[in-house]
């Protein structure tokens, strides 16, 4: 096989056949006059080389190599020669490991709403004329930024198309041809995005006609594009490395400032996330379940294989908590097991051992380390060998898990003989977190259960997105600590809540002054002296119920650290009582 | 769910001591495993049978391996013990005394194939020199005190342990609580050798018996690279003040290059170790006799395919170097053939086999009939025998018995043809067919070898070889044959040997014979004086007499015996594939293998996200290459949004674009009012799949700006 049709095979050198009409399109463009020959150039070996931006031939060259590597390397590990149950549309390496490129701000809605309108496989065209708009510089380095990152998206097509929208905003832009190709402006981005998106349908139309070419002829086209190759070296295109550097260098971000706020449906709390979740069903359950029950057919394959010595390790999309769930309760109900869940935020591995030795193994008493821990479970299982203890884990790779200390000691459970050991990974990064010696100790065999199934469990601890922040754990708290207090305290607290309350439109409100809460407070009849009034506070402070903050003039100022909409609960819930 | 709670990570569970039955061993399940048909208990007692016994073949294998290196890592120690007890006496020990003996033991990179070594070495010292062995690990020593503590705990407790069986092993522990340094180290040991001395001659301590009065005292550093320098550092200074006191010894094992103890150790540390190198075999040389004692041999019924076999070296080449994981890779490969393919059951002994084949249900003869090897075979005979073979089971039955015996004898020629050839080529420059057996081998699976341009290449080189170097090889084959049990081995042995005579006939008698040709030629024209033109025309005469003179009787003799040895490759290193029956015994889903060995997490989760088609076959979801459908899980649509983002994504963006999407797919009209709005099922289900986004790993919250997430991964489709 010559290492051209390879390349060409492997995807990595798209090389697309030209029609008649986009041959002379080229040169009608050329002889507009107003434009450079340097952007036909360019678009001929943006056509030549739609994968890489960079046009130098040598590193292309390299490039290619490095590619024949790879496929080499690949079919050497069998890969390339597959079984026919193989996978065919997997992505490559390739494609999952790139650099970080340049992204636009507005880029996400444009493909949302170019995606929503075109349902399945119908490509709709609604192409909306703006052609005054003059299209910045920095688009053309754009363009290739986006078909690098995305080459089997269909985008194989030239970007220089041949509608007339585009050919006069070609025209209209005599300061294409300047160099600064590589300068980003953030500006306008919203029209260019317009403009690129209209590319891009065209792009998909252009795609479709084309696909019918032949492949065969693929290479007589890259060799009808040497040429122009290697004379654009010269033409001062962004390469692969300033790209690189550019996506890099930006330490601004380039997102709207746009927040949740403006958000019309008010924020969902655990309860009622659950209920609209539950609610609604997945679309795809007869296929999920006929996925599950395509894994479920290995069970009694995973016990002869925990038999023979081998630990299971599952991975794959989609929650996997009921498949072993359910591996357990079909093939485990006649022997010890253990079920830990890995992404449990307060799990430890003296919990772990701990419930080996105490409930399994039936040992009380304490032991010193870990280490001895271990070395006592190894013992025991060794002097009786008939006893079998399987161990699930969910998400081994869960954050309490992940420690190097932890780990270890988890191999050293998985290698004795009579413990099996089942787990699950689902961080795309998990396998980092076993070296060789691990992965030896741990004896894994690796199972693909993609679930597609919802991870409500696993997510239902974390609650670090913004999106779902509830009050009501704060809330409860502060209802308990205040029933304790004494009314003239619980006076106090209302004050400031009060106080708060009413700021609470008001953003450069940093809290109440001590000098000014003093004299609300005397109003109220609530304390005698500054002292009353500071002991109380440092109660509150030790219950976490304020916050004290020192202003820029040295004034204390005091500030609960609960949200509004808390607040106003809170107050209205002391109301009622 | 029985195992999930809000305040619990663990779970155990019991079986109920009632109905606690004899729980189900590897067997049920393997029969359980493999379906309806006969013979699953038969097919894993072998495979249970075969797996020990490669099991035990590489371990007696690694024992040899290893011999050379630990018996002179034995006798180095054994050297140092003796000169501790003989000190004072010459100078240069005195020169020495200072210095801690240290053996620096070079590994390879291989680490999970180590711990076999060091559990060899450490049962040969105990067993040989020393009771006092402790190997100790960097990830035990974070700090000397642990190390410290480490060291002498593994003594001291193995000392007690030995003095004194009969006492409570609990007793131990307090005392080690007790002191923790050096000169508690140095007290014990001499209470210890003191004890030894007196114990020795009255009644136990068998084993204790051939030590020295003195043991040393020795220390396996096992994963030298790993520990922390200051802490080795440290301990090397601690050790060299009491080495006077203590007949200490070092072994590092080094996974690297011996220059790691200078990268660690400065100068003043080393210069108190006197440092001997050991290099152990290397590990690709260790899977080179592994392969050759496990897969190159007709001994074991079972084969691997060319294709599994090399997805099994790529992973020892270009991922680990462990010969541990080779064999469990092995030990996989065993195990699946075995569980998946029914008539696996033939794949064994011969008296087995035969019984077998007698014993076939009609299920299994149909199954026989339906192995594409088997169907091939029927093909290329003629009508009659067809008919036979298609209907009458008992006929199948025979003719089986009958392949089954000529795949044992294929392979009982195929392998000494494939050493002799790669005895042959191994040497030639550039390594036409490989430098190793087993890139022979697996070209030999794959192809018919004598096909390819590297065979031919390879026979051309031959063609040329010196007498000397060919007959030597040829020597070195005849010695191969000579262990080839059939007919056919026999005589190609016989062949050779043939050959053999007749090249040293040869030697004898045409010493003379070309010499007088020579002589005869050449050398009166030299004599004479000639000039320029006289000496071109007998120059050219010369050559034309050269090019038409016929080839002398070693060319005649080389090329009729490499004549033989290309007719044996064509008759015998015919790939197997063409062998009738061939799956019986042939495990070849090398996909399989590569999946369950060396799997791609993320590979898999990004495809499910960027093509959920290829998992859920929904007709909605299928689209054009590198699309996906807006119909497509909420996760996958989160994703795709996502890779559209830099470094930072707004969530409010993130949502609206989410929201126009799923709005889309439930086929709202794009133009009305509710078109893209965010309803509180669209937020729900959006939360859900951005958590999820983060439970991966694809994305984590940032106070960098308010409402954003980070993005953690370049790239994807």
């Amino acid at each position: 096989m010559s290492p051209q049709k390879r390349t060409v095979e492997s995807g990595a050198l798209e090389v697309r056949f030209v029609g008649d009409n986009d041959v002379l399109d080229h040169i009608v463009e050329k002889h507009e006059g107003s434009k450079a020959p340097q952007s036909s150039i360019q678009t001929l070996v943006s056509l030549k080389s739609r994968r890489k931006p960079s046009a130098g031939t040598a590193e292309e060259e390299e490039e290619e190599d490095g590619v024949f590597n790879e496929q080499n390397y690949v079919e050497a590990l069998g890969a390339g020669t597959q079984d026919g149950d193989e996978d065919g549309s997997a992505t490559a390496g390739a494609s999952v490991f790139t650099f970080q490129t340049i992204k636009r701000a507005n880029k996400m809605a444009q493909v949302a709403s170019e995606w929503a309108r075109t349902p399945g496989k119908s490509v709709t065209f609604s192409t909306p004329d703006s052609p005054e708009e003059p299209p910045s510089p920095a688009r053309a380095s754009k363009k290739m930024v986006t078909q690098n990152k995305t080459p089997q998206k269909g985008k194989k097509v030239q970007f220089v198309s041949t509608t007339p929208h585009r050919l006069r905003k070609r025209i209209s832009a005599p300061n294409l041809k300047s160099d600064s190709d590589s300068d980003f402006s953030p500006s306008n981005s919203e029209e260019e995005e317009e403009d690129e998106h209209e590319d891009e349908e065209e792009k998909g139309e252009k795609s479709e006609a084309l696909q019918k070419t032949p492949s065969k002829t693929s290479t007589a086209a890259a060799a009808l594009y040497k040429t122009p190759a290697k004379k654009s070296k010269k033409a001062p295109e962004p390469s692969l490395v300033e790209e690189y550097f550019e996506a890099h260098s930006s330490s601004k971000v380039l997102t709207s400032d746009r927040t949740l706020q403006k958000l019309h449906t008010p924020k969902l709390d655990r309860e009622t996330l659950l209920r609209l979740l539950d609610g609604k069903p997945s679309c795809y359950t007869d296929e999920i379940t006929q996925l599950n029950k395509k894994h479920e057919k290995n069970f009694s394959k995973w016990m002869l294989q925990l038999q023979m010595g081998f630990n299971i390790l599952l991975y794959g999309l989609g929650s996997k908590k009921l498949l072993l769930e359910k591996f357990r309760t079909t093939m485990l109900s006649d022997s010890m097991h253990l079920v830990v869940n890995g992404f449990f935020p307060s799990i430890t591995l003296k919990s772990i051992l701990n419930a080996i030795t105490s409930e399994i193994l039936e040992h009380d008493g304490s032991f010193r380390t870990p280490m001895d821990q271990i070395d006592f479970i190894v013992k025991t299982l060794k002097k009786d060998p008939d006893n079998h203890i399987y161990l699930i884990i969910h998400n081994i790779d869960g954050p309490m898990l992940r420690g190097e200390k932890n780990q270890q000691a988890l191999g050293q459970l998985a290698s004795i003989p009579n413990m099996h050991m089942l787990a699950s990974i689902d961080h795309i990064n998990a396998p980092l977190v076993w070296d060789h010696s691990k992965m030896c100790v741990f004896n894994w065999l690796w199972y693909e259960t993609t679930t597609f199934l919802p991870y409500t469990e696993e997510t239902s601890y974390e609650n670090s997105l913004l999106v779902q922040q509830t009050g009501a754990l704060a809330l409860s708290s502060l209802t308990h600590v205040l029933r304790s207090l004494t009314p003239n305290a619980r006076g106090i607290f209302r004050l400031l809540a009060e106080f708060q309350l009413e700021n609470k439109d008001n953003p450069s409100y940093t809290g109440l002054s001590f000098q000014d809460f003093y004299q609300r407070c005397r109003e109220a009849f609530l304390v005698n002296s500054d002292i009353t009034l500071r002991t109380q506070l440092t109660e509150f402070r030790d219950h976490k119920l304020i916050r004290t903050k020192k202003g820029a003039d040295g004034i204390e100022y005091l500030l609960i650290p609960v949200d509004a909409g808390t607040l106003t609960d809170f107050l209205e819930k002391e109301d009622v009582e | 769910m029985a195992t999930s709670s809000v305040s619990k990570g663990c779970f155990v569970f019991k079986p109920g001591s009632k109905k606690r039955k004899r729980p189900a061993d590897a067997e049920d399940y393997f029969v359980d495993g493999s379906g309806d048909c006969a013979y699953g208990k038969e097919r894993f007692i072998t495979c249970q049978r075969l797996w020990e016994k490669i099991k035990t073949d590489t371990e007696i294998l690694q024992d040899d391996l290893n011999k050379k290196i630990l018996d002179s890592l034995l006798a180095f120690i054994k050297k140092c013990s003796l000169s501790f007890q003989s000190r004072a006496s010459d100078w240069a020990s005195l020169m020495r005394a200072n210095e801690i003996p240290t053996a620096a033991l070079v590994l390879g990179v291989n680490v999970p194939d180590h711990d076999m070594t060091f559990q060899s070495l450490s049962d040969l010292l105990q067993e040989s020199v020393t009771p006092f062995a402790v190997s100790v690990q960097a990830k035990e020593c974070a700090a000397l005190k642990n190390l410290m503590q480490r060291v002498l705990e593994r003594l001291m407790g193995a000392g007690v342990s030995v003095e004194d069986d009969e006492e409570d092993p609990s007793v131990p522990l307090p005392q080690k609580r007790v002191s923790c340094s050096m000169s508690a180290l140095c007290q014990w040991y001499k209470t210890v050798t003191k004890k030894q001395t007196m114990k020795s001659p009255e009644k136990k301590c068998s084993s204790v018996n051939d030590f020295s009065e003195t043991p040393p005292i020795l220390v396996i550093f096992k994963d030298f690279e790993a520990f922390n320098p200051r802490v080795l550092q440290d301990f090397i200074l601690i050790c060299s003040r009491y080495i006077q006191e203590l007949p200490l010894i070092f072994v590092f094992g080094i996974a690297t290059s011996p220059s790691t103890i200078q990268h660690m150790l400065p100068h003043s540390v080393s210069s108190l170790l006197c440092i001997e190198l050991f290099q152990s075999l290397s590990c690709t040389q260790h899977l080179a006799t592994v392969i050759d004692k496990l897969i190159l041999t007709s001994q074991f019924p079972f084969k691997l395919s060319g294709k599994v076999l090399q997805v099994l070296v790529s992973i020892f080449l270009y991922h680990d170097f462990s010969v541990r994981n080779f064999v469990k890779g092995l030990q996989l490969a065993l195990l699946e053939h075995f569980h998946s393919q029914p008539l696996s059951v033939l794949c064994c002994e011969k008296k087995e086999f035969l019984g077998y084949a007698q014993k076939l249900s009609h299920q299994d003869v149909e199954m026989i009939r339906q192995l594409p090897s088997f169907m091939r075979y029927v093909e290329a005979q003629d009508a009659q025998e067809q008919v036979q073979l298609l209907t009458s089971d008992e006929h199948v039955k025979v003719v089986c018995q009958k392949l089954l015996k000529d795949l044992r004898k294929y392979h009982k020629n195929y392998y000494p043809i494939l050493r002799c050839l790669h005895t042959l080529t191994s040497s030639l420059p550039k390594y036409p067919l490989g430098k190793q057996i087993r890139e022979l081998h697996i070209s030999c699976l794959e192809k018919n070898v004598w096909e390819t341009n590297e065979y031919e290449s390879a026979m051309q080189l031959l063609r040329l070889l010196a007498k000397d170097e060919l007959v030597t090889t040829l020597r070195k084959c005849a010695d191969i044959l000579k262990s080839g049990k059939t007919k056919k081995m026999r005589s190609a042995l016989q062949q050779l040997e043939d050959y053999l005579v007749k090249f040293e006939q040869l030697d004898s008698m045409s010493v003379e014979d070309l010499n007088e040709e020579e002589v005869t030629s050449p050398g009166k024209d030299l004599q004479k004086k000639t000039d320029l033109f006289q000496l071109q025309k007998t120059l050219l005469e010369m050559k034309g007499t050269r090019r038409s003179k016929k080839m002398s009787p070693f060319e005649v003799l080389r090329n009729e015996a490499l004549g033989v040895i290309d007719g044996l490759v064509r008759s015998h290193l015919t790939p197997p594939e063409l062998q009738p029956l061939y799956e019986v015994c042939y495990y070849s889903s090398s996909g399989i293998l590569r999946r369950h060995l060396n799997a791609t997490p993320r590979t898999s989760i990004q495809t499910a996200l960027s093509h959920p088609f290829y998992y859920l076959q929904n007709v909605s979801l299928k689209t054009d290459a590198g699309t996906v459908s807006n119909a497509a899980p909420d996760i996958c649509i989160a994703y795709k949004l996502h890779l559209e983002c830099g470094r930072l994504i707004n969530l409010f963006d993130w949502l609206e674009a989410y929201a126009t999407v799923a709005s889309a797919a439930e086929g709202k009209d794009p133009d009305s009012e509710e078109y893209g709005k965010v309803d509180e099922l669209k937020h729900a289900h959006f939360i859900q799949a951005v958590s999820e986004l983060e439970f991966l790993g694809f994305v984590k919250s940032t106070k960098q700006k308010t409402d954003h997430v980070a993005r953690l991964t370049w790239g994807g489709c």
